[in-house]
């Protein structure tokens, strides 16, 4: 196997004396590879725009959806998304420089700046993540349909449950009794289901409780789909103050089902039109999974320089073709940034 | 079987395998410092334009076009720097960049064309 290399030199490889563009063939598979891989992104994101740009629902606004930060809460507009994208970014540089290192021979700094890249890898995977958890989970409010048939969405501070109270006993529970475990759920599940009625909510066991509640801070309705009385027009959308309140309430305990949508799925989503969810979970998702298999391509190629493999071969050009796939991924990003949270 | 990734295609005429010196390093590596530099700053000027500006305000399209520059921008960047296709040859930075500007630039064009009129049926007949 060993000393293949030293009689195949360039000349009795092409018959040019050369390689097409002065290019490794390795390079050259790499880069018609990231073109095909940069065509079906292309693909994907202009379906979006072409979706959005027929849809006569009003389409979800970045600085509206995605505004919560870890450990600190909602009304961080934008800047969870910009610390991935810095995240990104970074990783993108220490791959470059662990490039640069390969060209200079220097092993141990390829070694030091890949494991850079890992781990910048992996923290923005981890991102995605908790990103999915939240638009799955969405807002404390939910997307709510008005009684006037209008849609819209709430923006602002829930106020804590602090417990319910049983009023009317059920198969479970006794008149009287005081429930603090697993509230918020409960709520969201028994609103969406049409169980709570004019502030009682109805159990699973069949009891009813009242509802004890902390008050909400600066509620806000902006109106996304036109109702009879409630206009999604620029000027008139937002609802603020004692009317956002009792609108919202008045719809949330109606005791109908259906009124409040909370978080996404493929069905249904508190954000905007159906396809929203279905193109951010399938657009983000392609593009994590692409992340998440550069992370694994990264180790294995940085095992192979821990090993020495390239260093023996005289050239680390497998850092290199990994490094071109590690800057694609980092390059969709700054698309799909853009089209998903800027415009 | 032979393993060709085990052989050195890309030598350059002076047989230096793509090598380069400690102090060439010391020069790319501040070109990738200022590249890093000024990615950072943009991405920070988009958040703050897009986390301020609403999208009812006036000059909203103009802003949804300097986002749309300061994409490109970015993208060349990490193309022509980080992806090192700056220093590639002529030929083959048109073989990779042309099929988008035929290509995605067309269909961005049909696509947007095509909704426009789905778009004005589905008004006339909701």
């Amino acid at each position: 196997m060993a000393g293949h290399t030293a009689a195949l030199d360039s000349k009795t490889l092409w018959g040019g004396e050369i390689s097409p563009f002065s290019t490794s063939y390795g390079k050259l598979m790499m880069w018609f590879f990231l073109v095909s891989d940069a065509l079906s992104f292309g693909g994907l994101l202009i379906s979006y725009g072409f979706t959005r740009h027929d849809c006569l629902e009003a389409w979800p606004i970045g600085e509206e959806t995605f505004n919560s930060m870890p450990f600190l809460g909602h009304g961080y507009p934008l800047l969870y998304v910009a610390l991935m994208t810095f995240i990104l970014i970074i990783s993108s540089v220490t791959m470059v420089l662990a490039v640069e290192a390969g060209h200079r021979m220097d092993r141990k700094g390829v070694t030091n700046w890949m494991i850079a890249t890992i781990i910048g890898g992996f923290f923005f995977v981890g991102s995605q993540g908790w990103e999915w958890y939240h638009f799955i989970h969405g807002s404390e409010f939910g997307k709510i349909e008005l009684a006037d048939g209008s849609v819209a969405i709430v923006k602002g501070h829930f106020g804590e449950i602090k417990n319910f109270t049983v009023t009317k006993p059920g198969n479970h529970h006794k008149e009287g009794d005081v429930i603090k475990e697993d509230l918020m759920h409960t709520f969201q599940h028994a609103a969406a289901a049409g169980h709570i009625n004019n502030g009682i909510i109805t159990l699973h066991d069949g009891s009813k409780a009242s509802i004890t509640k902390e008050k909400d801070h600066e509620l806000t309705l902006i109106v996304k789909k036109s109702g009879k009385v409630n206009k999604a027009s620029k000027a008139k959308r937002k609802i603020t103050g004692v009317k956002a309140e009792k609108l919202y309430y008045e719809a949330l305990y109606s005791g109908e089902a259906n009124r409040v949508i909370y978080g996404a799925n493929l069905k249904q989503n508190e954000y905007g039109p159906q396809q929203y969810a279905q193109f951010f979970f399938f657009i983000t998702g392609f593009h994590g999974f692409h992340v998440f298999s550069g992370v694994i391509i990264n180790i294995i190629i940085c095992l192979g320089v821990v090993a020495g493999t390239y260093h023996k071969r005289g050239h680390y050009e497998m850092v290199e073709k990994t490094g071109l796939y590690w800057h694609f991924v980092d390059l969709v990003w700054v698309f799909v940034f853009t089209f998903f949270y800027l415009i | 079987m032979e393993r060709d990734d085990l052989i050195e295609y890309s030598l350059p005429q002076d047989g230096k395998a793509g090598l380069h010196s400690e102090d060439e390093g010391i020069s790319i590596r501040k070109k990738i410092y200022k590249v890093t530099i000024l990615l950072t700053l943009v991405t920070v000027i988009e958040v703050v334009l897009g986390a301020v500006i609403k999208q009812d305000a006036s000059i909203w399209p103009f802003i949804k076009w300097t986002f749309l520059v300061l994409t490109i921008l970015k993208a060349g960047y990490i193309v022509m720097v980080f992806m090192h296709l700056g220093d590639e040859r002529k030929w083959l930075r048109y073989v990779i960049l042309v099929p988008y500007f035929i290509f995605i630039l067309y269909l961005i064009f049909i696509a947007l064309w095509e909704a426009t009129a789905i778009k004005s049926v589905l008004t006339y007949f909701s």
